[in-house]
């Protein structure tokens, strides 16, 4: 049999394949976030391929584990589809391997028939303005990495000593740190976020949290679950001014359906006059949030002692043209926002893994056609670093199937080349061996779930994340 | 029906999903349902893909699914189940249909019906509402399969696979990008 290998770093992965040849190659691929549903869908089991999935940490599931908002855990749902498709008799996951590292993508390609990058994007877009490596800034990036118990983001302690946060930003992911940032702990302790963090919220001091945007309402990059949530976010008010929303109600009856009921829902708790409930709701609640639009920053402000983040600079814009080339243009108008707790959610950003993959660095993605990288036989690229890091699950699903198509396509046509022998995860054993890398299993990291889980049931939440590799490899051994 | 009995319903039918997965059930992750019960707003109680019903019934109801590719399923199911019970109990060959297994926390589960049919069938709740938003190819007579729950009146309907999943959290026209 023949191997192939897709590799995986942190993305989405879901593929359905069609029928391949009886003479099917064997397939490697790491382990992504949301990602494997390519042995899943039943188009895989009939045909002779063997996937192989490479991680970087022992724990597999990327985004779905570290992304995904500890309160929204039926978005985790989709675990028990990539866990069946990892225990398939012909698919394999190997944890703690760093590509790029521990093994280079040519030996990969020397092992396997076609090796699949969808590492994901483990970077962040900067705001690059004065200030932002003062003490008080952070990318939402690694704060959500923190309260979700990404390894490297575990010493993050974040000071939530200020009564004002800020966040640049105003998609769902700038929203999920606003209303991790105010909910009542009684609601947060009973998910899955980190225990240093619960605790570190449960003595937070921030009272009011601006979701700020350099556009306006109606670009608003969030979507109407998450802003409903925060809406009903109990023990909260919204606090908009009403000037941002001039003219907006007027446009509503030419908007699409999505776009239509999410500037209502958004006018709703912007500007309407609340109903008795409501007001009192309202009048009881000790935290604030909103949305400020038309606002760019221009530069973090530091304390006087020129350590930690005072506040946030902000140009004012105003927007230009219509439709979909609207954009914002700054009126020399500067509004300075006292905060000491900036976090931006401008954007990820994937990373080059090993010089020999091509790599544009201004789209920050594989150069591709379809999946197939550029000027490299054998080697395709699926999920976020494929396209670019947007969408959500059901997306990079989509794109998987996608890439997956195209993979059979090629191997149909004879584009891929599965004639020859390969020795596939035996070859690549061998080298980590040598350099002494010690793949973790699909059951080592079930042994690492069940002492999570049991953790986790202590404490009465569904879990309690391992935050440390060297504790995690520990339990995988065991 | 009691809240007891469509409890119990609730957990035999997950319980269901998880032996026929194989995979360990973790009670409390999987039904977590969302704090956030729309209160604020007057939304409509969260629905999360059960169907009361006071016993199963040996009576079935057949559906025919028009598959993404054209062809037609048919394939038949005890009334009170929705249709993303029977897609996963009869385990219909559509791709990547009930990604969040009837949380409403995604939009893969999208069908399109008849007017008559999606007439027929109760109010969509906000929440609903939210998810088919994100729905490719979103028509009048959209629902999300694991929302609508079988009954003697749906007897012989045609249910339309829309030709792909995608939730629209990427388009421009939706807003969101993540």
């Amino acid at each position: 049999r023949s191997k192939t290998c897709w590799r995986y770093g942190g993305t989405h992965w879901y593929a359905g394949l069609g029928n391949a040849n009886p003479q099917g190659p064997d397939w490697c691929h790491t382990f992504a976030p949301a990602n494997i549903c390519l042995v899943h869908t039943g188009m895989f089991l009939s045909v002779n391929v063997q996937v192989d999935i490479y991680e970087r940490l022992p724990v597999p599931f990327g985004l779905v584990r570290f992304g995904v908002a500890p309160d929204h855990p039926e978005v985790k749902n989709v675990i028990n589809t990539f866990t069946q498709t990892a225990q398939h008799a012909r698919c394999s996951f190997h944890g703690n391997v760093r590509v790029g590292k521990d093994v280079t993508v040519e030996e990969l390609q020397e092992a396997y028939h076609a090796v699949v990058l969808s590492y994901g994007a483990e970077g962040n877009r900067t705001m690059g303005v004065p200030g932002e490596d003062l003490a008080g800034v952070y990318s939402a990036k690694d704060f959500v990495g923190w309260y979700n118990g990404l390894p490297r983001n575990s010493e993050l302690r974040p000071d939530l000593s200020c009564e004002t946060a800020v966040i640049l930003g105003q998609g769902n992911v700038a929203l999920d740190v606003a209303r991790i940032l105010l909910s009542p702990v009684d609601i947060l302790k009973k998910t899955d976020i980190t225990q240093h963090a619960l605790d570190a919220l449960a003595e937070s001091s921030v009272r009011r949290v601006l979701i700020v945007g350099r556009r306006g309402p109606l670009q608003v990059a969030c979507t109407i679950k998450e802003l409903r949530e925060m809406v009903n976010l109990p023990g909260t008010r919204p606090e908009m001014e009403a000037s941002e929303f001039e003219g907006i109600a007027e446009t509503l009856k030419s908007l699409a359906r999505p776009r239509k009921r999410l500037t209502e829902l958004l006018l709703k708790a912007a500007i309407e006059t609340p109903g008795e409930e409501e007001l009192e709701r309202r009048n009881r609640a000790e935290r604030a949030w909103g949305f400020r639009f038309l606002r760019k920053p221009l530069e973090v402000l530091p304390s006087t002692d020129l350590i930690r983040a005072a506040g946030i600079r902000l140009a004012v814009n105003r927007l230009e043209g219509d439709g979909e080339g609207v954009r914002a243009v700054a009126t020399g108008e500067v509004e300075d926002v006292e905060c000491g707790l900036v976090i931006s959610s401008i954007g990820y950003k994937s990373l080059l893994i090993d010089p020999a993959v091509p790599f544009d660095a201004r789209k920050a993605i594989i150069p591709n056609t379809m999946g197939r990288v550029q000027q490299t036989a054998g080697l395709y690229c699926s999920g976020w670093v494929k396209r670019g890091p947007t969408g959500v699950i059901a997306t990079t699903m989509n794109d998987s199937f996608d890439t997956a198509r195209t993979l059979l396509q090629d191997i149909g046509k004879g584009t891929l080349d599965v004639s020859t022998v390969k020795p596939g995860s035996q070859g690549v054993s061998t080298l980590l061996e040598k350099r002494g890398v010690k793949p973790v299993s699909f059951s080592d990291w079930e042994k690492i779930d069940s002492e999570e889980t049991r953790r986790g049931e202590i404490k009465g939440k569904p879990r309690e994340k391992m935050l440390d590799v060297g504790e995690m490899l520990q339990v995988a051994r065991a | 029906m009691s809240v007891a009995s469509a409890s119990i319903q609730f957990f035999t039918r997950l319980l269901r999903y998880r032996t026929k997965c194989a995979v360990p059930f973790h009670a409390a992750s999987r039904i977590l349902i969302s704090p956030y019960l729309p209160q604020v707003f007057g939304g409509n109680k969260v629905l999360l893909g059960t169907c009361a019903q006071p016993l199963r019934s040996e009576e079935k109801v057949t559906v025919y699914f028009i598959n993404r590719d054209g062809r037609k399923i048919t394939t038949s199911s005890a009334k009170g189940d929705s249709l993303l019970d029977l897609v996963v109990e009869q385990n219909l060959d559509i791709e990547g249909f009930g990604a969040c297994e009837g949380t409403l926390a995604c939009s893969t589960c999208h069908v399109i019906l008849d007017q008559k049919v999606y007439n027929q069938l109760g109010p969509i709740t906000d929440e609903e509402n939210d998810m088919l938003d994100l729905a490719f190819g979103l028509t009048d007579t959209s629902r999300l399969g694991c929302q609508v729950c079988l009954s003697r009146d749906l007897e012989g309907i045609t249910v339309r696979v829309p030709d792909r999943v995608n939730d629209m959290r990427r388009s421009d026209d939706a807003g969101p990008t993540l």
